[in-house]
This record gives structure tokens, C-alpha cells and sequence, in this order.
């Protein structure tokens, strides 16, 4: 009898471990556990650097978990997301299934399709699992759940929402002269030439602007949910492109060049090199204006049938060496404190993910009192969501574009 | 001061120094404890290799042969630095980091220890050179003459037991030239230096007062 | 004896990371990657590759503006020495040199954008006083298909950077006595220069302009912030593409990194043959026996060249700073409307590490450099050995190999050894940059020594050991501590080597100002690039401070000395 009690207390002595750190490794429901690995982990958080203002945001959301939770959280900041893709891709070529480098991506469609794609991620579901996951606004916001088409599967937490609106200079332009749909627009860039452009695709941002102009000028919206069909493809980006040929010319700088990307367009609106920008965040006319990178003046606009709206998230490659601790950084950006914090415009200004119902009475009011600004647009005022077309659409689109436009010397 | 009075001599046994298969030049020679012997003769004809080699700096685009004796060490595997053999060159080659002092102090034998020894000595160098007040001075702020005078004392405080003299005074004005001249015999053949000289200049050899080969 | 090695290691330091690297970049270019799922060995990338749209323009691109940086810079400097030598403007100019050649790139090239563009600083200036605008003009300045302000941001770089190899040249070419004797056979100053001292010194500084059109056919960070984007010059597509989402473009990717070694190789060889050309256009000049004496317009416009180019350069630093300061400022308001410390307030606590990982691998790359340099000239000076004219060409090989054809394959290297992103790697990768800069810099001023004083020390009885420490080292100091600032600012505009052995791990001044240069505040951008170019002339600084202070009281230890 205490033979084999002993027998069975040293089997399970050798063997708990294991099974335990197995199951710790991958394990968000037992959330116990997980929160006692990330203890003393260091999570590195490769995020695109490009704003100051975001990279505080950063700062001040791994200050609390490094104190909360024993976990350091270092931002790895990027020029382009892609960069960490390759970056993973690269540890998979060398082997290194367990020790990777990179353990949280900021990460939303084409990139996180490729790398669902090419299993380079944590799987299976682990987002849906995280404890603050009951305050998302997955009902409400298809986005969380359908990234540019493809289904998350729990493979990356939502981290904001994005939604695409204009931006106008009140003291150039007059309010009733905007154009409010990408018809109107085109019509106004001839009437008002060279004080329009847009960043060159891929950048993101210039690529959702074809987006937009693309669902627009479809017949058939609904195709582009699925797959494109390359036989048709010409002749359903036709009435697209016969609208850009006759933009172009007269774009900032005859559409010779074109802005970087959206930091770099939004220089141009406050040296006043043009009259109309745009960005997929409600809240960034008030936050330059905050940052006082432009003019008090400026205020915002939607087009009357929609604009696109999207969801962007974090997500954990496969190799990831501290699992743990990127799960306790991904569920803290979800929290109501989190999230509120994020929405104030004089931080960052992005749209939460949460469903006010969902929270207390207290975090409510405290979202429901956040200064919107003055160049920032009411939720109501914000028209229809418009969804993202299939990632297939925007490759074929980007390389069409780049035939066209990109080689124009 | 360290007096050197033990009449050291040194011997250039067949001495040859080529240069691409040439033959610059042949010595058999020895020089005596106090004698100078000159050598003289037209740019290329091998007079500053010759002192490079006995010196041990000899390019090795040259090649020399024969044996170089001093008293009964041969010095031919001997590095530089071991063989006790002092230089003086056309310029005085004051290190221009160091004060005058400081120059003097590099030169004086490790075997020196104590501190205040080492400063008596270079302070009875300053005296000889007439040069008393000159410690802490920049070499920059020297004179001509002045720098001739510490380099002598110089190489003299490294105890050397032969001098090597590069042109040492063509750089001089004709009125220093005779005077430094001699103080340079003088100091030199008080310690019973062999020196070998090489010159373009007949004064030189003829204040020398020593064997005169013409290259 | 370990002084003996220094030459084998210095070689392997160079050699190794170059060998490696190519071949990691060779390997997928012909498709095989296993990782991607590729296991044989085929030329589909290449068939891609050419594919791309606007290939050949990209192509051209990168030759036109490799040569045509090359010309300029080296004409203006070529006419600058023959015009300006030995008088008092050649003087405050060569003051200049190595501050100016301390500013980093991409500092430069930010300068350059907020001065030129419409709605940059000279325009506000004189607006709307003397133009009337009150809104930029529609202008293609910056990102011009012609690339011009890309070349004209490089020029205003490498100007200082020939300018100085022709500084260390100009010694051992009988300049003065030369371009005397051709002066009084009654030929104008400029055209006798060029006849007689020119070919001399274009001689020793050959190796240089072939480093100056490796660069400029394949700069990255510049012509992100400068070239035409429609389409780009080859080398930043090729980042471009690296980073592609579509992982399989890499196979492209490494192909166009072979692509750019080729274009890069037929830049040198159209060089040559200019060479070839000119020197014989200068020969039939020469015999013609036209004397050009009147050289006033052309002494003028170096003169002026030279001036503009370094007024370019600090008046750009002017306006980064100014930026940096600034508050909303709008268009055409010369100043600011008001001044604040927010932008840095903002990056000062994002500053810190990178700042410090910046001095980390700078000076570790700066003093192994300088050890491994030391002792080959000390070996040098020891044996008289100065082992063939391969090794100065072995020294050019990192500066003239396309930095983007090896350093992908670097990385991939780095991966398996599992030493990527740490600080080793990064100071490794480093020191093939930094060595060849080191030594070059240290070499002419170590040569020129007065090796009489060496022999005097020794026949003092002292060891060559005590001679280093006592007397070469030290007399050598101020060439020692320029070397030294010149590879720490090397090290600080390391930018595609840094972002991709570094991993964004480890992330310098220049990876974040590059990263948020993406980010196009110009007030962030202000503070970034103007640290940028504060770190490497603080070196600068050092080098000639430290001597002044060491030496105070020793007239010929002075600069001039």
C-alpha cells in the first residue's frame, strides 16, 4: 500500500510538471496559470512606430502590465508590418519553432491572411478565450469576427475599430462645396486641381482609398466578398479605373508622385498643399489638432452612402517565447480601462472594440464623457459601415494600379 | 653624469649593403673609443643605410651583409632597442608631446629607479647644455641651437656606448653650426664614444678631425 | 605574436560577413528556400523579376543617378582643389570637411526636403513678400521623376566625403611644387592643376569614387526620403519587396538584390570607360598646348558650388531644429507661431534606449576597429611590411559591394547561428563598415609620421612596445580620436544593417528616425534626424577637444601641427 502510494506520488511528482507547463504554454482558459507563467516574461510587441502618439499609448499599457503582472512588454517599432511577417518567416526557415523573437504582431488583413495562411500563427483560438473578451462588440461589429473576409477563428484579438472619414480646412473650404461620395469627388478634383491626392498602394491607407472608390463603382457590390474571378476582373474594375484616368491629372503634383503614406498626407493638408485628406480614425482631425500639427479648422466628412470600416487586432506567431505574457498584454488592451483610455482623442482617439452595454455603470460614463473634439464627427454622424472586399481583390487592384500608375515616368 | 670611459670601439667587419642587386657600398672599418670616422659622399651612395643598419632600421628592400661589432658584442641580431647605439639626426626629433625635461627623463636608463635620481640627471644634462631653466619648456619654443644641445643630451642620458651622426648639422646656421659642432665632439669624446659620421659637408670633417671616406 | 595575425583577422573580419551574406542572397534568388517550401533550384525568380513594371526604369534610375552623382561630385571637387589649393577659402573649407561628413544621410536628406519643397522653408522665406503665394505651388520638386533631388541630396554628401580622401591624397602628390612649375610654363591655374597634379591624386583617391557609385546606385534611406516613387530606383523597390506580405516575393526579392550587383558593377565599368575617355580627351588637350589662362569663371562657380552645397547641409540642420521646436506653423509663415518643447517632450522617453544602444555598438564597433587598425599599421611600422595594394582594395570591398546584396543573406545566416538581434551580431555586421572607414582614415596620418622619432626612441633603449604607448601613440593622438569619430559616425547612419541584423530589437537613433520618418511629422522627424546628426559631431567634437586639453601648452601637438 505505501509502495504504491509512493509509486504513484513520484509519477505524478515527475510528471505534473510536464503535463502543467505543456498546458501553460497554450492554455487561456486556465487563466490562473497563464498569468503565473507571464510572470517575469518579456513580451516583444511588434507594432508599426510611426505616430508618437500611439507609442505612448504603448508605453503607458506596458507600464501597467510590467507593474500588474510582472510583465515587461518592449515595443519593437516598425516601419511596416510586413517587416515582422518576414521576420517570422525567417525563424520558420531556421528551425527556430520555439524560440522565436517576435511575440505580438499589430496585425489586420493581408498580413494576417498570409500568415493564417502559412500556419506562422498561435492556434487554435485562443482570443476568444482571454477573460475580457465578454465586453467585445462581436454582435455589433462583423469586423472582430470577419477580417477583410477571412474568419479570425480566434487567431487574433481585436484591439480597435477603424472607419474611414475626410478631413476638410473650414477656413479654405466651404462646407457645402465637399464632395460626398467618390463620384463627387472626382468631379470636384477637376474643378479644384492639384489640391487632392492619396498615398501610393500598397501603403494601407492609399489602398483602402481604392477600396472605397472600388465599391463605389462596382455594379455588384456583393462579389466582392468572395473571391475574385480573375476572367471578369478587367471588366469590374473598368468603371473604376476610367474614374482614376480622369482624376489623375489632376492630383497634387499631376499624380507624377504621390504621398508616402497617411502621416505624410496629413503634412500636406496642414501645409496647406491640399485641401481633402483622410483616415481610417474618426478621431485624427482632432488628434493632429491636439498635436498641433494642424490648424484649428479643420473638420470632417463622410460620404452619404458609406465609407469602409475595418478592425484591427494583435496576434501571437506560433513561436512566440513568451506565449503567456503576450496573452495577459493582448487581454489588457481589451480591458474597459484600456479601451477608454484609447478612445480619448488627446491619447490616440481609436475607436473601441467594446459594446458600452457590456460594461459597468461607471466605465459607461467614463466612455460616454470622453471630449470627442471638434473635428470629430458623432458616432450617428458617421453613415454606414461599408465591409472590406476579399484580400484577393486588393492584390489583383494593387497590381493593376501599379501597371497604371505606379511606373508613369 | 654617466661616464662612459671603458674605450669601447666598433668594428664593421665587410660590411655590404645592396639594393636591387647593386652593390652601394663596402666598409671594413673600426672605429676607436673618442675617434669619429666620416663618411661622405653623393645622395644614394648608401651612407644613411648604412647607419640604419647598424642602428637595426634597415628597410628590408635592402639587403645587408656582414658583421657589426661593438667592443666584443656583435650587435647583427641584436633589436634596436639593445644595441646602445645613440642617433642624432638633422632634426632634433623632440617629442613635441612631451616638455623638455620629459624628454630628457624618456632617455634615462630604466635602471635608474629613484625619482630624484633620475631628475638629478637630467638636471646636470640641462647644465651641460647650458639650459638650466629649460625643464618644463615646449621643445616647440627652443631655438635651433637649443634643440641640437637636447638632442645631444638626449641620446648621452640613454647611455649609449657608440653615436651614429646623420648630417646632424646641415640644418644649422653657418655661425651655430661651429659651435654646436663642438660642443658635440667635446660631450662625445669626453665619454670615449666611437662615432661614425655621415656628411656632405667637408667643415664637418675636417672639425672631426677623424678618418674621412669618400663614397 | 598576436600583432602578427592583425592583417588575417582584419581580412576575415571584412571578408567573412561578405561571403556569407552573398551567398544567403544567392541561394533563394535561384529559388531554393526551403523554408518557403522551395527545395530546387530554378530561374523563375529572375523570370518574375523581370516581369515587374517599370523594371528597366528603376534601373536606369539607379545608373543615372550612381553616374551622375559620381560626375558632379567629382568634377566640383576636382575643379574646387585645382581652382582653390593652398589659399585661405581652401583653408576654412577643409574645416568644414569632417563636420559635414559626419552628418548622417538621411539627416542630410531631411534637411534637403523641408528646405526645397513648395512648402518648405526657402519658399516661405520669401513668401508671401516677394512671391504673392500664400498657398505652395503644385510643383514636382522632391521625388522627381529625374531624380534630380535625389542626386542633389547625394552630391551634397559626398562632396565632403571626396573632398576628404583628396585632402589625404593631396601630400603625397607634389601638389604645390607641380602646379608651380606648370604655372610658370604660363598655364591657367585650374587647367594646369588638372594637366599635371590631377592624375596623380585621382590616382589615390580611385578607389573612393568607386565607393561613391556603389552608393548612389543603390541608397536606400535617400531615396525614400528624396527619389521619384513612380517607380522608384531599383534598391528601395528591392526593400520594398522584401517586405512584401506576399512571402513569395522574396525569391524576387534575392534576385534583384543580384540584379542590383550587376547594375551596381555595370555603373563601375561605364565609369571606367569615362576614365578611359576623359584621360584621353585630357592628353589631347594637354599636347594642343592651349594654355586656359583664363580661369576666373570657372575658379568662381566651384567656389560657389562648394559653399552652397555645405550651406545646404547646416541650413538643412537649421530647419530640422527649428521643427523640432515648433508649434502649428502654417504655410507661408517663415516662423513658426509658437515655440514648444512637445515634440521632444513626446520622444524623449522613446529616445532613451535607442540612444543608448546607438553609443553601445557605436563605440564597440569604433574601438575594435580601431584595435585591429592599430595593430596592422603597428605591424607595418614594426616590419616595413605593408602588405600589396589587394589589401586597400580588400578595405574598399564593403564600401563598394551594395550593402542591400548581402546584408539579406546576413541575416539569414545569423538565424541559424541563432546570434541574430543580439548585440555581438549588430557590432559584428557593424564593423565591416566601420573598419575600412577607420582604417583609411588612421592609415595616411600614420604613414606620414616621422618614423625618425620611433628610431630615436628605440636607440634610447626603449621597446617597441614603449614607443607605441610613449611616443606613436600619443603623438598620433588626434589622428587616433579623428579615426575613432569617423567610425562612430559610420556606425550611427548604419540604417538597412541596423534594421535587419538588429531584428527591431535593437533599434538605433537611425532605425527609429527612418521608422518615424515613415510617420512624416516633420516635427518628430526634426528631433530624430537632428540627434541624428548631433551624435556623431559630438564625436567630432571629442576628437579635437580631447588633444587641446591633453596637450595644452605643446605648440607643435596643435591641429595644424
Amino acid at each position: 500500500m505505501i509502495k504504491k502510494l509512493l509509486a504513484t506520488t513520484l509519477a505524478a511528482t515527475v510528471a505534473l510538471p510536464l503535463m502543467v507547463s505543456a498546458a501553460f504554454a497554450i492554455e487561456p482558459s486556465n487563466w490562473e496559470a497563464v498569468t503565473k507563467e507571464a510572470k517575469g516574461q518579456t513580451v516583444y510587441f511588434n507594432a508599426w512606430g510611426g505616430s508618437t502618439n500611439i507609442n505612448a499609448y504603448i508605453e503607458w499599457a506596458a507600464e501597467i502590465v510590467k507593474e500588474r503582472y510582472g510583465v515587461t512588454v518592449n515595443h519593437v517599432k516598425l516601419k511596416d508590418t510586413a517587416d515582422a511577417v518576414n521576420a517570422v518567416v525567417n525563424e520558420k526557415a531556421a528551425g527556430k519553432d520555439d524560440s522565436g523573437k517576435i511575440d505580438l504582431i499589430w496585425i489586420n488583413g493581408e498580413n494576417f491572411v498570409s500568415m493564417k495562411k502559412q500556419k506562422l500563427l498561435l492556434a487554435p483560438d485562443w482570443a476568444t478565450k482571454l477573460p475580457n473578451y465578454k465586453f467585445v462588440d462581436f454582435e455589433n461589429q462583423s469586423t472582430i469576427t470577419v477580417d477583410f473576409t477571412e474568419p479570425t477563428d480566434g487567431l487574433e484579438s481585436p484591439w480597435g475599430g477603424a472607419k474611414m472619414v475626410f478631413f476638410y480646412d473650414s477656413a479654405n473650404t466651404k462646407k457645402a462645396d465637399l464632395p460626398l461620395s467618390f463620384t463627387q469627388l472626382v468631379k470636384w478634383t477637376g474643378e479644384n486641381s492639384g489640391r487632392f491626392t492619396y498615398p501610393a498602394p500598397p501603403d494601407f491607407i492609399g489602398s483602402s482609398f481604392l477600396k472605397q472608390a472600388l465599391t463605389e463603382t462596382i455594379s455588384d457590390p456583393s462579389i466582392l466578398l468572395k473571391p475574385v474571378v480573375e476572367a471578369n476582373f478587367e471588366e469590374n474594375v473598368a468603371p473604376l479605373f476610367a474614374a482614376l484616368d480622369k482624376m489623375h491629372p489632376n492630383l497634387w503634383r499631376n499624380g507624377k508622385t504621390y504621398p508616402k503614406n497617411l502621416p505624410a498626407m496629413n503634412q500636406l493638408i496642414a501645409d496647406n498643399e491640399v485641401d481633402i485628406s483622410f483616415a481610417f480614425n474618426p478621431s485624427a482631425g482632432s488628434a493632429n489638432i491636439e498635436k498641433k500639427e494642424w490648424p484649428e479648422t479643420i473638420r470632417s466628412f463622410v460620404f452619404t452612402k458609406g465609407t469602409l470600416g475595418n478592425t484591427h487586432f494583435v496576434a501571437i506567431p506560433y513561436n512566440s517565447t513568451a506565449k503567456a505574457g503576450s496573452l495577459i498584454f493582448a487581454n489588457f488592451l481589451i480591458s474597459p480601462e484600456a479601451q477608454i483610455h484609447k478612445q480619448n482623442p488627446k491619447v490616440w482617439g481609436d475607436p473601441t472594440v467594446l459594446n458600452a452595454d457590456k460594461l459597468s455603470k461607471v466605465d459607461q460614463k467614463a466612455l460616454a464623457s470622453i471630449e470627442r473634439g471638434v473635428a470629430t464627427l458623432a458616432p450617428s454622424e458617421l453613415g454606414p459601415k461599408l465591409p472590406e472586399p476579399h484580400a484577393s481583390w486588393m492584390t489583383m487592384l494593387e497590381k493593376q494600379w501599379l501597371k497604371r500608375y505606379g511606373v508613369s515616368n | 653624469m654617466i661616464e662612459n670611459s671603458n674605450g669601447n670601439a666598433l668594428h664593421l667587419n665587410n660590411v655590404q649593403i645592396v639594393l636591387n642587386d647593386k652593390l652601394l657600398l663596402s666598409v671594413n672599418e673600426t672605429v676607436q673609443a673618442g675617434e669619429v670616422l666620416t663618411l661622405m659622399g653623393p645622395s644614394g651612395s648608401g651612407k644613411s643605410s648604412l647607419l640604419a643598419y647598424i642602428a637595426g632600421f634597415l628597410d628590408p628592400v635592402f639587403v645587408a651583409s656582414g658583421d657589426i661589432n661593438l667592443n666584443e658584442t656583435n650587435l647583427n641580431e641584436l633589436p634596436a632597442e639593445l644595441r646602445k647605439i645613440g642617433l642624432l639626426f638633422q632634426d632634433a626629433m623632440l617629442f613635441p608631446h612631451m616638455s623638455v625635461g620629459q624628454n630628457l627623463l624618456f632617455a634615462v636608463g630604466a635602471n635608474v629607479r629613484s625619482k630624484a635620481e633620475r631628475k638629478t640627471l637630467v638636471e646636470e644634462a640641462l647644465e651641460v647644455a647650458n639650459l638650466s631653466d629649460y625643464f618644463n619648456a615646449d621643445p616647440a619654443t627652443l631655438s635651433g641651437g637649443q634643440k641640437s644641445r637636447i638632442a645631444l643630451m638626449r641620446v648621452l642620458l640613454s647611455s649609449p656606448q657608440a653615436l651614429l651622426l646623420d648630417e646632424p648639422f646641415s640644418k644649422l646656421d653657418t655661425n651655430l653650426k661651429a659651435q654646436i659642432r663642438e660642443f658635440v665632439f667635446t660631450e662625445a669624446k669626453r665619454r670615449m664614444l666611437p662615432i661614425l659620421m655621415v656628411t656632405h659637408d667637408e667643415e664637418d670633417a675636417k672639425a672631426a678631425g677623424g678618418k674621412v671616406i669618400t663614397l | 605574436m598576436l600583432l602578427r595575425l592583425a592583417p588575417s583577422f582584419a581580412l576575415l573580419v571584412l571578408l567573412g560577413p561578405i561571403f556569407f551574406g552573398l551567398w544567403g542572397t544567392i541561394e533563394p534568388a535561384f529559388g531554393h528556400f526551403p523554408a518557403l517550401g522551395s527545395d530546387t533550384y530554378s530561374l523563375e525568380p529572375f523570370h518574375k523579376l523581370f516581369q515587374r513594371p517599370g523594371l528597366g526604369i528603376s534601373i536606369a534610375l539607379s545608373l543615372w543617378t550612381g553616374l551622375g552623382t559620381t560626375l558632379v561630385a567629382v568634377s566640383v571637387v576636382a575643379m574646387f582643389i585645382a581652382g582653390w589649393s593652398n589659399t585661405k577659402w581652401f583653408a576654412s573649407v577643409q574645416q568644414l570637411v569632417s563636420p559635414l561628413l559626419s552628418v548622417p544621410h538621411a539627416a542630410a536628406a531631411f534637411g534637403l526636403a523641408f528646405l526645397i519643397s513648395p512648402s518648405g522653408w526657402l519658399l516661405r522665406l520669401v513668401s508671401p513678400e516677394l512671391t504673392g503665394i500664400t498657398r505652395p505651388p503644385n510643383l514636382l520638386i522632391l521625388h522627381d521623376p529625374m531624380a534630380l533631388s535625389l542626386m542633389a541630396g547625394l552630391i551634397i554628401k559626398e562632396i565632403p566625403f571626396l573632398l576628404l580622401i583628396v585632402l589625404s591624397a593631396l601630400p603625397q602628390s607634389n601638389a604645390k611644387r607641380l602646379s608651380h612649375i606648370v604655372r610658370s610654363l604660363g598655364y591657367g591655374r585650374v587647367m594646369g592643376f588638372l594637366y599635371v597634379v590631377w592624375p596623380n591624386i585621382y590616382k589615390q583617391i580611385r578607389l573612393g569614387v568607386f565607393a561613391v557609385i556603389a552608393y548612389a546606385t543603390s541608397v536606400v534611406d535617400v531615396a525614400i526620403i528624396l527619389g521619384p516613387t513612380t517607380p522608384a530606383p531599383l534598391a528601395p523597390r528591392l526593400v520594398t519587396w522584401m517586405s512584401d506580405s506576399d512571402l513569395l516575393v522574396r525569391f524576387e526579392a534575392s534576385a534583384g538584390a543580384l540584379l542590383q550587383l550587376g547594375v551596381t558593377a555595370t555603373a563601375l565599368i561605364a565609369w571606367w570607360l569615362l576614365e578611359k575617355f576623359g584621360a584621353k580627351i585630357m592628353k589631347q588637350i594637354a599636347v594642343s598646348g592651349r594654355r586656359f589662362q583664363k580661369d576666373k569663371a570657372i575658379r568662381v562657380i566651384s567656389l560657389i558650388t562648394i559653399c552652397l552645397t555645405s550651406g545646404v547641409v547646416i541650413l538643412g540642420l537649421v530647419i530640422l531644429a527649428i521643427w523640432s521646436f515648433a508649434g502649428y506653423w502654417s504655410f507661408p509663415n517663415a516662423l513658426p507661431s509658437g515655440f514648444s518643447l512637445d515634440s521632444w517632450t513626446r520622444s524623449w522617453s522613446g529616445l532613451i534606449s535607442p540612444l543608448i544602444n546607438t553609443v553601445i555598438v557605436g563605440i564597440s564597433s569604433t574601438l575594435i576597429a580601431l584595435i585591429i587598425s592599430l595593430a596592422c599599421l603597428e605591424r607595418e611600422a614594426r616590419t616595413g611590411n605593408k602588405g600589396g595594394s589587394y589589401m586597400l582594395g580588400i578595405l574598399y570591398l564593403p564600401l563598394i559591394v551594395p550593402q542591400i546584396g548581402f546584408v539579406f543573406g546576413l541575416q539569414s545566416f545569423f538565424l541559424v547561428f541563432d546570434i541574430d538581434a543580439t548585440f555581438s551580431a549588430l557590432i559584428l555586421v557593424h564593423l565591416v563598415f566601420v573598419l575600412p572607414y577607420v582604417f583609411l582614415s588612421l592609415s595616411d596620418p600614420w604613414r606620414a609620421w616621422d618614423k625618425r622619432y620611433g628610431q630615436a626612441a628605440l636607440s634610447l633603449g626603449h621597446s617597441q612596445n614603449s614607443v607605441f604607448w610613449n611616443i606613436r601613440a600619443p603623438m598620433l593622438l588626434r589622428a587616433i580620436l579623428v579615426a575613432a569619430a569617423v567610425g562612430f559616425a559610420v556606425s550611427v547612419g548604419q540604417y538597412l544593417v541596423t534594421i535587419l541584423i538588429g531584428a527591431g530589437r535593437i533599434t538605433t537613433i537611425t532605425t527609429e528616425a527612418v521608422a518615424l520618418a515613415s510617420g512624416g511629422d516633420r516635427r518628430i522627424i526634426g528631433v530624430y534626424a537632428f540627434l541624428q546628426m548631433l551624435m556623431p559631431f559630438a564625436g567630432f567634437m571629442l576628437a579635437s577637444l580631447i588633444p587641446n586639453i591633453l596637450f595644452r601648452g605643446k605648440r607643435d601637438m596643435r591641429a595644424s601641427a
